[in-house]
Order: C-alpha cells, then structure tokens, then sequence
C-alpha cells in the first residue's frame, strides 16, 4: 500500500500564482488575496497522490512540501 | 496613429552581446531566443554600458535570485531607458513600491482578480472574442494583431475599470509612447503620464457624484494601513499601472500564442482534438513566449550567481530568457504543449508576482479556445509579415492569417 501523503504550503514563499488550485482544487483553497493554503489538515486523499506532486512540481515559488506520513 | 516626432539617441546595432548588449537591438526584437542561448554559455549575468549601465541575468537561477531579493534591488524603477529621471511618488503602485509599503499597496488590488473573480468575468470575455471573430471571418483573412489580439485584453481591461471601451485607441497610443517610445524619449513618457493622469482624474470625479461598481470605484473606496482613503495621487497611480501592465502584455501572449499555432498545425489540431490540454498548453505557452521582461535598480552591490552587481546599475530583468534556460528545462527551445512540470516564470517570481496573472490565463484561454471553434484552420499569410513590438513587452504587432477557403 502507498503511503499516505501530507501537503503544507509554505506561507512565507506562496505569491498567490495558484497553478496548485489549477492543477489540484480538491487539495488546495485560496483566500481572498488568492494565496494558496492547503484544504483542511493537509492529508492528501487516496487516489490524488498524482495531483499532490504534480502541484508540488508547479509551484514556481517552491512553497509546496509534500511528506509521507 | 502616427509616431510623434522625437530623437533618438545613438543606439548603434550591437555586435558584442556579451559587453555591450542592447533590448532595442533589432536582432533582439526580431528573435531573442538565440543571443541569450549565447550569453547563457558565457556568463549567468552580462553588463551593458548603455542605459546608463545595465545588467542582464540569463539563467533562470540568476533571475529567480535577484527577483527575491528587495535589499539589494529596489523596483522604484521598472523600466530600463537611456535616461534615468527622478523617481515620483506614487508613479504606479505596487510594481514600483519596495518594502514595507508594497505589499499594503498589492493587497487593495488582489481581491478583484482572483481565479474566482474572473470566472464571472469569463462570460463577457468569451462575448467580446465572438464579436471580434464576427467582424472578419468573412473575410477569410486579417491581421490578427490589430483586429483581434489587441482588442481582447483593451475591452476587458476598459470593463473591469467602468471605462468607455470606445476609447481603446487612446489606451494602445499611450502604452505605446510609455512602453516603447519612452525608452529612448523622455518626452513622451512624460506626455503620456500627464494624459492617462487627466484622463482619470475626470472619472474619479465623475464618481464622486454617481455609484458605479468597477475598479475605479473599488479603488477609489479602498483605506490604507491605517484605514485612511487612498490619496488620489496611489488611485491615480494604480490606475496607470492597471491600464498599461493589463494590455499589450495580453495582447502579445495572445498573439505569440496564435503565431505559433499557426505556424505549428500539428498543436492546433491536437488543441482542437484534446480541448482538456487548454491549460497546459496555455502554460507552455506562456513559458515559451513569455512577454515581459522587468527591470530593478541596484541598490546596494552584492553577488548574483557568482557575478558581482554594483550600484548605480539597472537590471533588466529577463523572465523570458529565465523560461528558456536549459538547466530547469528540458527542451527548452521546444513548445512541448504537454510539458507536466512547468515551473516558469512569465508572471514573475517572489513579492512582486503579477496581480493580473489570473486575468491573462483567463483572456488566453477563452481567446484561443474561441479563435479555435471558429477559426479551426489557419495560417500565416505568406504575403505578408509578422512584425513584433520592441522594447520589453514582446508580442506580435502586426500577425497577418490566411483561414477558411483560403487557408
């Protein structure tokens, strides 16, 4: 079984560019600026692993970290 | 519209790129790609004598550098010119703000042009495409540039800010004396400031007495820091930098993007057939194509990628080249339109990251995707020639297209 994954999106380096809303919805909110922040506590949902990485490698910013729990 | 009369310092063509590089070079304006290939070979980051001294980082590393870095580069300035005047207060807020007050300055404009906020401006943008498209598909040709991608962005930009969209000519004359006349001829950068600045000033009174629900208005209503109104000198500001950074930057994404099309039949057909591909391809679009290129004055000598930087000095900052650097990207020189991992920089990278992003994905997609229903076969008229605008906003000008029955 694959790990399960955790998404945080560092607010410190997001600009607001939000590939990671685009690219994963299901994973990421925006806030009335348009920063990034991730959806709930941040566990990536079996099935959209692919989406949790794929933002991760879109982020100009690199604000993204996903970790395996 | 014809050119005002102006002069032109001596900007004799460049034939030494790496010590004496020039943005307004006509082999830069015609096709950039293979001179910062070049440089990139020889140095992250070049130097110029004109402009009064300028630096030019070349690989993505050097640009990603200096771009998060505010204490040694300040935005007070943002275009690079063969003069350098005194800085004015307020002269287009936030691109031209640093810290601390920048970011105070980008928050009034975020909230109108999140990824929400421009889907329910999408519907009128889609109407606009379709009006355009009425006016010359019968033709069975056009300049695209003047026809089409210049009015996509104009008529949505003049939307959101409640201004009339019949005065689009005088818009597109004023970025052109800031953007491209204004390089080498003070003058008219200054008349241009002075007109867009009265230009306003009559709307912002106008809504002093009469509601509307625009832009302008948002602005106008918006409180600092320290809940005071805006004085009218950062709305007056703000409104140039949205009308000027909301248009031809637009506009030559949008025409880079059909110039490639059409030039590329194998990507607009698999476009046409895999629909779903949009917004990657929009974004390998953006990368391959991107159209601006901004500028920082060194505040402050430090070391970028290895290379010292002295005061005194202006950078012209090369989003563009960064996009075409073969270290981040592989194929760089290619537009793969299913490029998965794109982490380019057409937007900008750190504080000062494009407010309009969203906008111009926005106005790409529904441009392209409606040029494509309607337009599905297409290609450059080859009795023509496609010109591109000089200075650092890079886009088709001038974008003749053969379609239909003569395509």
């Amino acid at each position: 079984m694959a790990a399960k994954l955790k998404i945080r999106v560092d607010q410190d380096k997001c600009q607001g560019h939000a590939r990671c809303k685009a690219l994963a919805p299901e994973l990421f909110e925006l806030d009335e600026f348009g920063n990034a922040h991730e959806a709930g506590d941040g566990t990536v949902p079996a099935g959209l692993e692919d989406k949790a990485w794929l933002a991760k490698a879109n982020c100009p910013e690199i604000a993204i970290e996903v970790t395996e729990e | 519209m014809s050119d005002p009369v102006r002069t032109l310092p001596a900007h004799p063509p460049v034939t030494d790129w790496v010590h004496d590089f020039d943005h307004t070079d006509a082999r830069w304006t015609d096709d950039p790609f293979p001179i910062w290939d070049e440089l990139r070979k020889v140095s992250p980051v070049v130097h110029t004598d004109r402009f009064l001294g300028c630096y030019l980082p070349i690989t993505y590393e050097a640009v990603r550098e200096i771009a998060h870095d505010t204490e040694h580069f300040s935005s007070r300035r943002v275009l690079v010119r063969d003069e350098r005047p005194e800085v004015t207060r307020n002269a287009a807020p936030p691109i031209t703000s640093d810290p601390p007050e920048h970011k105070p300055a980008k928050q009034l404009l975020l909230p109108p042009f999140t990824p929400d906020a421009m889907k329910k401006l999408e519907p009128r943008v889609r109407a606009i495409c379709n009006e355009l498209i009425d006016g010359f598909i019968a033709d069975g040709k056009c300049d695209a540039a003047a026809r089409y991608t210049k009015h996509v962005p104009v008529r949505t930009i003049a939307y959101m800010l409640g201004i009339p969209e019949k005065d689009s000519d005088l818009f597109i004359k004023w970025i052109h004396m800031v953007l491209e006349l204004g390089i080498k001829d003070e003058s008219m950068l200054m008349q241009a400031v002075q007109e867009m600045t009265a230009y306003f000033a009559g709307h912002i009174e106008h809504r002093k007495t009469h509601h509307t629900d625009d832009l302008i208005s948002t602005l106008m209503k918006a409180k600092d820091k320290n809940g005071q109104p805006l004085d009218d000198s950062h709305v007056l500001g703000s409104l140039r930098l949205i009308l000027i950074a909301g248009i031809d930057t637009t506009w030559s994404a949008i025409g880079a993007s059909l110039w490639h099309l059409a030039k590329t039949p194998a990507d607009r057909d698999r476009l046409i057939a895999e629909p779903e591909l949009m917004p990657t391809a929009v974004e390998e679009l953006l990368r391959a194509y991107s159209p601006v290129t901004m500028a920082r004055e060194v505040t402050k000598e430090t070391v970028i990628s290895g290379c010292p930087v002295k005061p005194g000095n202006m950078v012209l900052l090369s989003f563009p080249a960064a996009n075409r650097d073969p270290a981040v990207f592989p194929d760089a020189d290619k537009v793969v339109i299913d490029r998965r991992e794109n982490r380019h920089a057409a937007f900008g990278l750190g504080i000062h990251r494009c407010v309009g992003s969203n906008l111009a994905r926005m106005e790409m997609t529904v441009a392209i995707e409606e040029w494509l229903k309607r337009i599905p076969d297409f290609k450059l008229d080859p009795a023509g020639r496609v010109k591109w605008s000089e200075g650092t906003v890079r886009g088709p000008r001038q974008l003749p297209m053969l379609f239909g029955k003569t395509a």
